[in-house]
Protein backbone atom coordinates (compact mmCIF):
# COMPACT_ATOMS: atom_id res chain seq x y z
CA UNK A 1 0.00 0.00 0.00
CA UNK A 2 1.19 3.45 -0.99
CA UNK A 3 0.58 6.49 1.31
CA UNK A 4 -2.11 8.26 -0.01
CA UNK A 5 -1.03 11.57 -1.45
CA UNK A 6 -2.75 15.17 -1.75
CA UNK A 7 -4.64 15.22 1.34
CA UNK A 8 -5.32 18.63 0.97
CA UNK A 9 -7.12 18.53 -2.27
CA UNK A 10 -8.72 15.96 -0.70
CA UNK A 11 -9.72 18.32 1.94
CA UNK A 12 -10.45 20.94 -0.65
CA UNK A 13 -13.39 18.44 -2.39
CA UNK A 14 -14.91 17.41 0.95
CA UNK A 15 -15.29 20.74 1.72
CA UNK A 16 -16.58 21.70 -1.04
CA UNK A 17 -21.08 22.02 -0.69
CA UNK A 18 -23.68 21.88 -2.43
CA UNK A 19 -25.30 25.12 -1.63
CA UNK A 20 -28.83 24.70 -3.00
CA UNK A 21 -29.01 21.38 -1.76
CA UNK A 22 -27.72 22.19 1.81
CA UNK A 23 -29.74 24.79 2.28
CA UNK A 24 -32.80 22.72 1.34
CA UNK A 25 -31.66 20.00 3.84
CA UNK A 26 -31.21 22.83 6.76
CA UNK A 27 -34.54 24.94 6.09
CA UNK A 28 -36.57 21.40 5.95
CA UNK A 29 -34.45 21.00 9.28
CA UNK A 30 -35.30 23.80 11.07
CA UNK A 31 -39.19 23.63 10.65
CA UNK A 32 -39.68 19.87 10.99
CA UNK A 33 -37.36 19.65 13.78
CA UNK A 34 -39.76 22.94 15.49
CA UNK A 35 -42.97 22.52 14.06
CA UNK A 36 -42.88 18.90 15.82
CA UNK A 37 -43.44 20.68 18.98
CA UNK A 38 -46.36 22.73 17.46
CA UNK A 39 -44.01 25.88 17.46
CA UNK A 40 -44.03 27.78 14.30
CA UNK A 41 -41.63 30.47 15.15
CA UNK A 42 -38.02 31.05 15.97
CA UNK A 43 -35.85 33.20 17.23
CA UNK A 44 -31.95 33.91 16.65
CA UNK A 45 -29.05 35.81 18.43
CA UNK A 46 -27.91 38.16 15.60
CA UNK A 47 -24.45 39.26 16.25
CA UNK A 48 -23.32 40.99 12.49
CA UNK A 49 -21.22 37.73 12.09
CA UNK A 50 -21.72 35.50 9.24
CA UNK A 51 -22.64 32.47 11.48
CA UNK A 52 -25.66 34.50 13.27
CA UNK A 53 -26.39 35.74 9.64
CA UNK A 54 -26.55 32.30 7.79
CA UNK A 55 -28.63 30.64 10.59
CA UNK A 56 -30.72 33.58 10.86
CA UNK A 57 -31.44 33.62 6.72
CA UNK A 58 -31.96 29.88 7.16
CA UNK A 59 -34.87 30.23 9.64
CA UNK A 60 -36.49 33.03 7.51
CA UNK A 61 -36.51 30.72 4.53
CA UNK A 62 -37.90 27.88 6.63
CA UNK A 63 -41.12 29.83 8.49
CA UNK A 64 -41.11 32.86 6.89
CA UNK A 65 -39.79 36.33 7.81
CA UNK A 66 -42.27 37.87 10.04
CA UNK A 67 -42.40 34.58 11.90
CA UNK A 68 -38.45 34.84 12.89
CA UNK A 69 -37.09 37.10 15.61
CA UNK A 70 -33.58 38.82 15.46
CA UNK A 71 -32.49 39.75 18.70
CA UNK A 72 -29.09 42.04 18.78
CA UNK A 73 -27.64 42.25 22.04
CA UNK A 74 -24.77 44.63 22.12
CA UNK A 75 -22.18 45.24 25.35
CA UNK A 76 -20.97 48.77 25.34
CA UNK A 77 -17.78 47.91 23.92
CA UNK A 78 -19.24 45.99 21.20
CA UNK A 79 -18.10 46.89 17.73
CA UNK A 80 -20.84 49.42 16.36
CA UNK A 81 -20.25 48.32 12.97
CA UNK A 82 -21.77 44.22 13.91
CA UNK A 83 -24.63 45.84 14.91
CA UNK A 84 -25.23 47.85 11.56
CA UNK A 85 -24.41 44.72 9.44
CA UNK A 86 -26.66 42.94 11.82
CA UNK A 87 -29.50 46.11 11.37
CA UNK A 88 -28.57 45.83 7.19
CA UNK A 89 -29.20 42.03 7.37
CA UNK A 90 -32.69 42.61 9.06
CA UNK A 91 -33.80 44.72 6.57
CA UNK A 92 -32.71 42.58 3.80
CA UNK A 93 -34.84 39.81 4.81
CA UNK A 94 -37.47 41.57 6.58
CA UNK A 95 -38.02 40.24 9.66
CA UNK A 96 -38.87 41.89 13.03
CA UNK A 97 -35.81 42.55 15.34
CA UNK A 98 -35.31 43.66 18.81
CA UNK A 99 -32.39 45.27 20.85
CA UNK A 100 -31.51 44.35 24.21
CA UNK A 101 -28.34 45.98 25.15
CA UNK A 102 -26.42 43.99 27.87
CA UNK A 103 -24.08 46.44 29.12
CA UNK A 104 -26.19 47.00 32.21
CA UNK A 105 -26.58 43.73 33.47
CA UNK A 106 -22.73 42.66 32.81
CA UNK A 107 -21.54 45.62 34.31
CA UNK A 108 -23.65 44.86 37.51
CA UNK A 109 -22.49 41.56 37.65
CA UNK A 110 -19.19 42.33 37.22
CA UNK A 111 -19.37 45.28 39.50
CA UNK A 112 -19.71 42.55 42.25
CA UNK A 113 -17.03 40.82 41.65
CA UNK A 114 -13.50 41.73 44.01
CA UNK A 115 -11.01 41.50 41.02
CA UNK A 116 -10.98 42.78 37.44
CA UNK A 117 -11.83 39.16 35.49
CA UNK A 118 -9.74 38.45 32.56
CA UNK A 119 -10.81 38.88 29.43
CA UNK A 120 -11.76 34.75 29.04
CA UNK A 121 -13.92 35.53 32.11
CA UNK A 122 -15.30 38.87 30.89
CA UNK A 123 -16.54 37.35 27.59
CA UNK A 124 -18.10 34.22 29.15
CA UNK A 125 -20.28 36.46 31.16
CA UNK A 126 -21.17 38.16 28.02
CA UNK A 127 -21.93 34.92 26.52
CA UNK A 128 -24.16 34.07 28.94
CA UNK A 129 -25.90 37.61 29.87
CA UNK A 130 -27.06 36.87 26.10
CA UNK A 131 -28.04 33.31 26.74
CA UNK A 132 -30.65 34.34 29.41
CA UNK A 133 -31.84 37.78 27.11
CA UNK A 134 -32.57 35.12 23.78
CA UNK A 135 -33.90 32.23 25.98
CA UNK A 136 -36.71 34.87 27.42
CA UNK A 137 -37.53 36.59 23.74
CA UNK A 138 -37.95 32.85 23.06
CA UNK A 139 -40.61 32.61 25.78
CA UNK A 140 -42.04 36.17 24.73
CA UNK A 141 -41.74 35.65 20.86
CA UNK A 142 -43.33 31.74 21.08
CA UNK A 143 -40.28 30.77 19.03
CA UNK A 144 -37.64 27.90 19.78
CA UNK A 145 -33.38 29.29 19.73
CA UNK A 146 -32.12 28.21 16.28
CA UNK A 147 -28.28 28.16 17.32
CA UNK A 148 -24.96 29.66 15.28
CA UNK A 149 -22.26 27.48 16.78
CA UNK A 150 -20.11 25.96 13.42
CA UNK A 151 -18.37 22.81 13.32
CA UNK A 152 -15.13 24.40 13.45
CA UNK A 153 -15.69 26.17 16.76
CA UNK A 154 -17.81 23.45 18.21
CA UNK A 155 -15.15 21.00 17.76
CA UNK A 156 -12.56 23.07 18.70
CA UNK A 157 -14.42 24.53 22.24
CA UNK A 158 -14.43 28.00 20.74
CA UNK A 159 -17.62 29.24 22.48
CA UNK A 160 -19.14 29.38 25.83
CA UNK A 161 -21.03 25.95 27.59
CA UNK A 162 -24.26 27.54 28.22
CA UNK A 163 -23.59 31.13 26.65
CA UNK A 164 -23.40 31.06 22.51
CA UNK A 165 -23.20 27.40 22.35
CA UNK A 166 -26.72 27.10 23.63
CA UNK A 167 -29.70 26.30 21.18
CA UNK A 168 -32.50 24.61 20.33
CA UNK A 169 -31.87 23.23 17.58
CA UNK A 170 -28.83 24.14 15.42
CA UNK A 171 -28.70 24.33 11.38
CA UNK A 172 -24.94 24.97 10.94
CA UNK A 173 -23.67 22.56 13.72
CA UNK A 174 -22.36 20.00 11.16
CA UNK A 175 -20.95 23.06 8.85
CA UNK A 176 -16.86 23.75 8.38
CA UNK A 177 -16.67 27.67 9.24
CA UNK A 178 -15.57 27.35 5.34
CA UNK A 179 -18.60 25.84 4.52
CA UNK A 180 -20.90 28.22 6.12
CA UNK A 181 -18.60 31.09 3.78
CA UNK A 182 -20.04 29.22 0.81
CA UNK A 183 -23.53 29.05 2.41
CA UNK A 184 -23.64 32.49 3.21
CA UNK A 185 -23.21 33.53 -0.38
CA UNK A 186 -25.73 31.29 -1.73
CA UNK A 187 -27.85 33.12 0.62
CA UNK A 188 -26.99 36.52 -0.07
CA UNK A 189 -25.80 37.52 3.07
CA UNK A 190 -24.47 41.24 2.90
CA UNK A 191 -20.75 40.82 1.43
CA UNK A 192 -19.99 43.33 4.79
CA UNK A 193 -20.68 40.68 6.98
CA UNK A 194 -19.13 37.52 4.33
CA UNK A 195 -15.38 39.82 4.02
CA UNK A 196 -14.94 40.76 7.64
CA UNK A 197 -12.26 39.00 9.97
CA UNK A 198 -13.99 36.46 12.21
CA UNK A 199 -14.47 38.05 15.74
CA UNK A 200 -16.67 36.82 18.85
CA UNK A 201 -16.51 40.65 19.28
CA UNK A 202 -15.63 39.93 23.21
CA UNK A 203 -13.30 43.03 23.83
CA UNK A 204 -12.01 45.63 21.53
CA UNK A 205 -10.05 44.43 18.37
CA UNK A 206 -10.40 40.47 19.16
CA UNK A 207 -9.55 38.25 16.52
CA UNK A 208 -10.61 34.66 16.38
CA UNK A 209 -8.16 33.77 14.00
CA UNK A 210 -5.29 35.79 15.93
CA UNK A 211 -6.72 34.34 19.20
CA UNK A 212 -6.67 30.62 17.86
CA UNK A 213 -3.39 31.05 16.16
CA UNK A 214 -4.32 29.73 12.88
CA UNK A 215 -6.35 30.15 9.84
CA UNK A 216 -10.07 28.92 9.20
CA UNK A 217 -9.12 27.24 6.23
CA UNK A 218 -6.53 25.45 7.06
CA UNK A 219 -7.56 24.39 10.42
CA UNK A 220 -11.24 23.17 8.57
CA UNK A 221 -9.01 21.03 5.99
CA UNK A 222 -7.05 19.02 9.44
CA UNK A 223 -10.46 18.84 11.30
CA UNK A 224 -12.12 17.17 8.02
CA UNK A 225 -9.21 15.23 7.49
CA UNK A 226 -9.19 13.50 10.89
CA UNK A 227 -12.75 14.01 11.94
CA UNK A 228 -14.80 13.03 8.74
CA UNK A 229 -11.71 11.12 6.63
CA UNK A 230 -10.33 9.62 10.05
CA UNK A 231 -6.86 10.20 8.54
CA UNK A 232 -4.57 9.63 11.50
CA UNK A 233 -1.96 12.97 12.92
CA UNK A 234 1.07 11.08 11.13
CA UNK A 235 -1.52 10.74 7.56
CA UNK A 236 -1.61 14.39 7.91
CA UNK A 237 2.05 15.04 9.21
CA UNK A 238 3.74 12.84 6.50
CA UNK A 239 1.11 15.15 3.66
CA UNK A 240 2.83 18.28 4.24
CA UNK A 241 0.33 19.72 7.23
CA UNK A 242 2.24 21.04 10.09
CA UNK A 243 3.04 19.03 13.04
CA UNK A 244 2.21 21.96 15.81
CA UNK A 245 -0.81 22.77 13.97
CA UNK A 246 -1.67 19.38 13.58
CA UNK A 247 -1.24 18.06 17.64
CA UNK A 248 -2.61 21.49 18.38
CA UNK A 249 -5.82 21.07 16.91
CA UNK A 250 -6.12 17.51 17.75
CA UNK A 251 -5.21 18.60 21.41
CA UNK A 252 -8.52 21.21 21.26
CA UNK A 253 -10.95 18.86 19.84
CA UNK A 254 -10.07 16.12 22.74
CA UNK A 255 -10.03 18.94 25.84
CA UNK A 256 -13.11 20.29 25.02
CA UNK A 257 -15.36 17.27 24.26
CA UNK A 258 -17.05 17.77 27.65
CA UNK A 259 -18.64 20.96 25.92
CA UNK A 260 -20.42 18.36 23.36
CA UNK A 261 -21.92 16.49 26.32
CA UNK A 262 -24.75 16.79 28.75
CA UNK A 263 -23.21 17.43 32.24
CA UNK A 264 -21.88 13.52 33.56
CA UNK A 265 -24.53 12.05 36.12
CA UNK A 266 -23.39 9.83 38.46
CA UNK A 267 -24.40 6.61 37.74
CA UNK A 268 -26.62 4.55 40.67
CA UNK A 269 -29.09 2.94 39.70
CA UNK A 270 -30.09 0.37 36.23
CA UNK A 271 -31.51 3.13 34.11
CA UNK A 272 -29.46 6.26 34.34
CA UNK A 273 -30.35 9.36 31.98
CA UNK A 274 -29.08 9.14 28.51
CA UNK A 275 -26.71 6.14 29.63
CA UNK A 276 -29.00 3.44 29.27
CA UNK A 277 -32.21 5.28 29.37
CA UNK A 278 -32.07 6.31 25.72
CA UNK A 279 -35.46 7.55 24.08
CA UNK A 280 -35.07 9.88 21.11
CA UNK A 281 -35.51 13.86 21.42
CA UNK A 282 -38.09 13.33 19.19
CA UNK A 283 -39.92 10.32 21.44
CA UNK A 284 -43.56 10.58 19.99
CA UNK A 285 -43.07 13.30 17.45
CA UNK B 1 -45.25 -12.31 -13.86
CA UNK B 2 -49.01 -10.68 -13.82
CA UNK B 3 -48.97 -6.74 -14.25
CA UNK B 4 -49.27 -4.59 -11.56
CA UNK B 5 -50.37 -1.41 -10.22
CA UNK B 6 -48.16 0.11 -8.17
CA UNK B 7 -48.48 2.82 -5.57
CA UNK B 8 -44.87 3.99 -3.42
CA UNK B 9 -46.12 4.83 -0.21
CA UNK B 10 -43.31 7.50 0.79
CA UNK B 11 -44.60 8.99 4.20
CA UNK B 12 -43.29 10.69 7.11
CA UNK B 13 -44.45 8.64 10.06
CA UNK B 14 -44.11 9.62 14.11
CA UNK B 15 -40.90 8.33 15.90
CA UNK B 16 -43.04 5.75 18.12
CA UNK B 17 -46.50 6.86 17.79
CA UNK B 18 -47.94 3.60 16.24
CA UNK B 19 -51.64 4.97 16.45
CA UNK B 20 -50.63 8.63 14.53
CA UNK B 21 -48.73 6.30 11.75
CA UNK B 22 -51.86 3.76 11.11
CA UNK B 23 -54.00 6.24 10.45
CA UNK B 24 -51.22 8.20 8.70
CA UNK B 25 -51.58 4.39 6.49
CA UNK B 26 -55.08 3.74 5.96
CA UNK B 27 -55.07 7.63 4.40
CA UNK B 28 -52.65 6.57 1.84
CA UNK B 29 -53.96 2.86 1.44
CA UNK B 30 -57.39 4.33 0.97
CA UNK B 31 -55.79 7.35 -1.91
CA UNK B 32 -53.94 4.33 -3.14
CA UNK B 33 -57.06 1.83 -3.34
CA UNK B 34 -59.32 4.84 -5.06
CA UNK B 35 -56.90 5.21 -7.55
CA UNK B 36 -56.99 1.68 -8.71
CA UNK B 37 -53.56 0.47 -7.30
CA UNK B 38 -53.43 -3.35 -6.69
CA UNK B 39 -49.92 -3.20 -4.26
CA UNK B 40 -49.35 -0.32 -1.70
CA UNK B 41 -45.45 -0.26 -0.54
CA UNK B 42 -44.49 1.59 2.64
CA UNK B 43 -40.88 2.25 4.28
CA UNK B 44 -39.27 0.58 6.47
CA UNK B 45 -40.64 0.73 10.01
CA UNK B 46 -43.38 2.78 8.25
CA UNK B 47 -45.55 2.18 11.98
CA UNK B 48 -42.91 2.57 13.97
CA UNK B 49 -40.37 5.10 12.98
CA UNK B 50 -36.79 4.27 12.91
CA UNK B 51 -34.39 5.88 15.55
CA UNK B 52 -36.22 4.03 17.93
CA UNK B 53 -33.62 3.24 20.95
CA UNK B 54 -35.61 2.08 24.15
CA UNK B 55 -39.12 2.57 22.36
CA UNK B 56 -38.67 -0.53 20.52
CA UNK B 57 -40.24 -2.58 23.09
CA UNK B 58 -42.84 -0.36 23.08
CA UNK B 59 -43.77 -0.27 19.62
CA UNK B 60 -43.17 -3.93 18.78
CA UNK B 61 -46.36 -5.93 17.93
CA UNK B 62 -46.74 -9.84 17.60
CA UNK B 63 -47.47 -10.30 13.90
CA UNK B 64 -51.34 -11.82 15.51
CA UNK B 65 -51.64 -8.53 17.23
CA UNK B 66 -55.26 -7.01 17.02
CA UNK B 67 -53.80 -3.58 16.10
CA UNK B 68 -52.63 -4.51 13.06
CA UNK B 69 -56.66 -5.12 12.53
CA UNK B 70 -57.11 -2.28 10.11
CA UNK B 71 -54.14 -3.03 7.88
CA UNK B 72 -55.39 -6.57 7.53
CA UNK B 73 -58.51 -5.54 6.66
CA UNK B 74 -57.38 -2.93 4.35
CA UNK B 75 -55.52 -5.65 2.32
CA UNK B 76 -58.72 -7.20 1.41
CA UNK B 77 -58.90 -4.09 -1.29
CA UNK B 78 -55.38 -3.78 -1.41
CA UNK B 79 -52.02 -5.88 -1.58
CA UNK B 80 -50.08 -3.66 1.92
CA UNK B 81 -46.42 -4.20 2.10
CA UNK B 82 -45.35 -2.35 5.20
CA UNK B 83 -42.75 -2.02 7.66
CA UNK B 84 -42.69 -2.92 11.60
CA UNK B 85 -40.75 -4.15 14.20
CA UNK B 86 -42.13 -7.86 14.97
CA UNK B 87 -41.91 -9.30 18.47
CA UNK B 88 -41.55 -12.91 18.61
CA UNK B 89 -42.95 -15.41 21.50
CA UNK B 90 -39.66 -15.82 22.84
CA UNK B 91 -39.57 -12.02 23.19
CA UNK B 92 -37.27 -11.11 20.48
CA UNK B 93 -38.04 -7.90 18.52
CA UNK B 94 -36.72 -7.71 14.81
CA UNK B 95 -37.30 -5.18 12.07
CA UNK B 96 -39.75 -6.34 9.83
CA UNK B 97 -41.27 -6.21 6.20
CA UNK B 98 -45.08 -7.51 5.83
CA UNK B 99 -47.10 -8.77 3.01
CA UNK B 100 -50.83 -8.51 3.37
CA UNK B 101 -52.98 -9.68 1.09
CA UNK B 102 -56.87 -10.83 1.65
CA UNK B 103 -56.40 -10.46 5.90
CA UNK B 104 -53.51 -12.15 6.24
CA UNK B 105 -49.82 -12.31 5.78
CA UNK B 106 -48.36 -13.88 2.54
CA UNK B 107 -44.44 -13.37 3.74
CA UNK B 108 -42.63 -11.78 6.63
CA UNK B 109 -38.97 -10.32 5.93
CA UNK B 110 -36.73 -9.93 9.09
CA UNK B 111 -33.95 -7.44 7.98
CA UNK B 112 -30.83 -9.76 7.54
CA UNK B 113 -28.03 -7.13 7.77
CA UNK B 114 -28.80 -4.95 11.27
CA UNK B 115 -26.63 -1.91 10.59
CA UNK B 116 -24.63 -1.06 13.86
CA UNK B 117 -21.83 1.42 12.61
CA UNK B 118 -22.18 5.31 11.88
CA UNK B 119 -24.96 6.74 12.73
CA UNK B 120 -26.83 3.37 13.69
CA UNK B 121 -27.04 1.19 16.32
CA UNK B 122 -29.88 -1.56 15.30
CA UNK B 123 -28.25 -4.55 16.79
CA UNK B 124 -27.89 -2.71 20.81
CA UNK B 125 -31.95 -3.12 20.36
CA UNK B 126 -32.81 -5.49 17.47
CA UNK B 127 -32.79 -9.05 16.44
CA UNK B 128 -31.45 -10.39 12.59
CA UNK B 129 -33.36 -12.27 10.95
CA UNK B 130 -32.31 -15.52 9.32
CA UNK B 131 -33.40 -16.04 6.17
CA UNK B 132 -33.50 -14.21 2.24
CA UNK B 133 -36.86 -15.85 0.23
CA UNK B 134 -38.48 -14.95 -2.14
CA UNK B 135 -42.86 -15.96 -1.84
CA UNK B 136 -45.56 -16.14 -4.16
CA UNK B 137 -48.12 -13.90 -4.64
CA UNK B 138 -50.97 -13.22 -6.83
CA UNK B 139 -49.10 -11.18 -9.22
CA UNK B 140 -45.97 -13.78 -9.15
CA UNK B 141 -43.02 -14.60 -6.82
CA UNK B 142 -41.62 -11.27 -5.23
CA UNK B 143 -39.19 -10.10 -2.48
CA UNK B 144 -38.91 -8.04 -0.02
CA UNK B 145 -35.34 -6.88 1.62
CA UNK B 146 -34.55 -3.77 4.15
CA UNK B 147 -32.63 -1.33 3.40
CA UNK B 148 -28.99 -2.41 5.20
CA UNK B 149 -29.56 -5.88 3.22
CA UNK B 150 -29.59 -4.17 -0.29
CA UNK B 151 -26.23 -2.95 0.84
CA UNK B 152 -25.09 -6.93 0.59
CA UNK B 153 -25.66 -7.30 -2.97
CA UNK B 154 -25.84 -11.21 -1.98
CA UNK B 155 -28.92 -10.64 -0.45
CA UNK B 156 -30.81 -9.50 -4.33
CA UNK B 157 -28.81 -12.32 -5.67
CA UNK B 158 -30.63 -14.62 -3.35
CA UNK B 159 -34.14 -13.22 -3.76
CA UNK B 160 -32.95 -12.94 -7.94
CA UNK B 161 -31.60 -16.58 -7.80
CA UNK B 162 -35.34 -17.39 -5.73
CA UNK B 163 -37.32 -16.18 -8.70
CA UNK B 164 -38.26 -13.02 -7.26
CA UNK B 165 -39.11 -10.81 -10.09
CA UNK B 166 -39.65 -7.55 -8.14
CA UNK B 167 -37.38 -6.81 -5.39
CA UNK B 168 -39.18 -4.92 -2.91
CA UNK B 169 -36.67 -2.65 -1.18
CA UNK B 170 -38.13 -0.61 2.40
CA UNK B 171 -35.62 2.06 3.60
CA UNK B 172 -35.15 4.46 6.10
CA UNK B 173 -32.17 5.86 4.64
CA UNK B 174 -30.50 8.97 6.53
CA UNK B 175 -29.53 11.56 4.42
CA UNK B 176 -25.85 12.41 3.99
CA UNK B 177 -22.97 14.13 1.60
CA UNK B 178 -23.73 17.48 0.58
CA UNK B 179 -20.33 17.89 -1.75
CA UNK B 180 -20.30 20.16 -4.21
CA UNK B 181 -20.78 19.31 -7.73
CA UNK B 182 -23.46 17.23 -7.69
CA UNK B 183 -27.33 17.85 -7.28
CA UNK B 184 -28.36 14.74 -4.65
CA UNK B 185 -27.12 13.84 -1.70
CA UNK B 186 -24.25 11.12 -1.68
CA UNK B 187 -26.65 8.58 0.19
CA UNK B 188 -29.33 9.10 -2.41
CA UNK B 189 -26.58 8.76 -5.78
CA UNK B 190 -25.32 5.82 -4.02
CA UNK B 191 -28.91 3.99 -3.84
CA UNK B 192 -30.19 5.07 -7.06
CA UNK B 193 -26.64 3.30 -8.81
CA UNK B 194 -27.38 0.21 -6.72
CA UNK B 195 -30.89 0.05 -7.55
CA UNK B 196 -30.32 0.44 -10.66
CA UNK B 197 -27.72 -2.15 -10.79
CA UNK B 198 -29.71 -4.70 -9.20
CA UNK B 199 -32.83 -4.55 -11.35
CA UNK B 200 -30.47 -4.31 -14.74
CA UNK B 201 -27.91 -7.54 -13.52
CA UNK B 202 -30.68 -9.68 -11.94
CA UNK B 203 -33.52 -8.36 -15.01
CA UNK B 204 -36.16 -7.56 -12.48
CA UNK B 205 -38.33 -4.81 -11.30
CA UNK B 206 -36.54 -2.94 -8.18
CA UNK B 207 -38.98 -0.97 -5.57
CA UNK B 208 -36.99 1.36 -3.22
CA UNK B 209 -39.88 3.22 -0.95
CA UNK B 210 -37.22 5.26 1.36
CA UNK B 211 -39.21 7.75 3.69
CA UNK B 212 -38.95 11.20 4.51
CA UNK B 213 -38.88 13.53 7.64
CA UNK B 214 -36.79 14.08 10.50
CA UNK B 215 -35.65 12.05 13.51
CA UNK B 216 -33.81 13.63 16.02
CA UNK B 217 -31.78 16.23 13.57
CA UNK B 218 -30.84 12.96 11.13
CA UNK B 219 -32.83 13.60 7.62
CA UNK B 220 -34.71 10.65 5.51
CA UNK B 221 -34.61 11.99 2.07
CA UNK B 222 -37.20 10.10 0.00
CA UNK B 223 -36.87 9.81 -3.79
CA UNK B 224 -38.50 6.78 -3.76
CA UNK B 225 -38.36 4.90 -7.65
CA UNK B 226 -39.23 2.15 -9.82
CA UNK B 227 -36.58 0.82 -11.68
CA UNK B 228 -37.34 -1.25 -14.55
CA UNK B 229 -35.63 -4.78 -15.62
CA UNK B 230 -33.69 -2.76 -18.00
CA UNK B 231 -32.14 -0.16 -15.98
CA UNK B 232 -34.71 1.93 -17.02
CA UNK B 233 -36.02 4.36 -14.56
CA UNK B 234 -40.31 3.76 -14.31
CA UNK B 235 -41.37 6.33 -11.50
CA UNK B 236 -39.96 8.41 -8.56
CA UNK B 237 -41.39 10.57 -5.75
CA UNK B 238 -39.85 13.88 -5.02
CA UNK B 239 -37.00 14.55 -2.72
CA UNK B 240 -37.52 15.46 1.13
CA UNK B 241 -41.28 15.55 0.50
CA UNK B 242 -44.26 12.90 1.47
CA UNK B 243 -45.66 11.91 -1.79
CA UNK B 244 -47.82 8.85 -3.59
CA UNK B 245 -46.39 7.54 -6.66
CA UNK B 246 -47.51 5.49 -9.18
CA UNK B 247 -46.27 2.54 -12.38
CA UNK B 248 -47.38 -0.24 -13.86
CA UNK B 249 -44.69 -2.94 -13.36
CA UNK B 250 -45.73 -5.44 -16.84
CA UNK B 251 -44.63 -8.96 -17.38
CA UNK B 252 -43.69 -7.75 -20.83
CA UNK B 253 -41.01 -5.71 -20.67
CA UNK B 254 -39.45 -8.13 -18.31
CA UNK B 255 -40.08 -11.06 -20.83
CA UNK B 256 -38.11 -8.73 -23.42
CA UNK B 257 -35.60 -8.04 -21.42
CA UNK B 258 -35.12 -11.67 -20.25
CA UNK B 259 -35.20 -12.36 -24.40
CA UNK B 260 -32.16 -9.73 -24.50
CA UNK B 261 -30.22 -10.77 -21.69
CA UNK B 262 -30.85 -14.05 -21.00
CA UNK B 263 -28.57 -13.25 -17.46
CA UNK B 264 -31.01 -15.08 -14.92
CA UNK B 265 -30.93 -18.55 -17.09
CA UNK B 266 -27.44 -18.52 -17.40
CA UNK B 267 -26.92 -17.79 -13.65
CA UNK B 268 -25.01 -20.90 -11.81
CA UNK B 269 -26.73 -20.97 -8.13
CA UNK B 270 -24.82 -24.66 -7.94
CA UNK B 271 -21.74 -23.09 -8.51
CA UNK B 272 -22.46 -20.25 -6.26
CA UNK B 273 -23.70 -22.58 -3.29
CA UNK B 274 -20.13 -24.78 -3.91
CA UNK B 275 -17.88 -21.84 -3.93
CA UNK B 276 -19.77 -20.16 -0.51
CA UNK B 277 -20.43 -23.27 1.23
CA UNK B 278 -15.87 -24.01 0.41
CA UNK B 279 -15.65 -20.37 1.77
CA UNK B 280 -17.57 -20.60 4.91
CA UNK B 281 -16.01 -23.97 5.50
CA UNK B 282 -13.07 -22.24 4.99
CA UNK B 283 -13.09 -19.07 7.21
CA UNK B 284 -15.14 -21.70 10.53
CA UNK B 285 -11.81 -22.90 10.18
CA UNK B 286 -9.93 -19.87 10.41
CA UNK B 287 -11.84 -18.17 13.04
CA UNK B 288 -11.22 -21.57 14.72
CA UNK B 289 -7.07 -21.24 14.51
Amino acid sequence: MTAEVDLRGRAQRGLDLEPGLTCRVLEAFIRDEIEKFDIHRAVVALSGGIDSAVSCALAARAFGPERVLAVLMPYRTSNPASRADAETLVEQLGIPSTLIEISAAVDGLLGELDEDPSPLRRGNIMSRARMIALYDQSEAFGGLVVGTSNKTELLLGYGTQFGDMASAVNPIGDLYKTQVRALATALDVPVAIRDKAPSADLWVGQSDEDELGFDYETADQVLYLLIDEMYSTADLIADGFHADLVYELQRRVVRSQFKRRLPLIAKLSNRTIDRDFRYPRDWGR
Amino acid sequence: MQNIRLALAQIRPALGDLDHNLALHLDYIERATTAGADVVVFPEQSLTGYFLSDLVPDVALPRDDPRLDPLREASQRIDVIFGFVEETTDHRFLPAAGYLHKGAFVHVHHKVYLVTYGLFDEARDLAGGGAVRAFDTRFGRKSMLICEDLWHPTTASIAAADGADVIYGLSSSPGRGVAGGTHELGSAETWRAMNRLYASLHVCYVVHCNRVGFEDGVNFWGGSEVIGPDGELLARAPDFEEALVFATLADAPLRRQRTRLPLRRDEDVTLNGREFARIAAQRHWQDDG
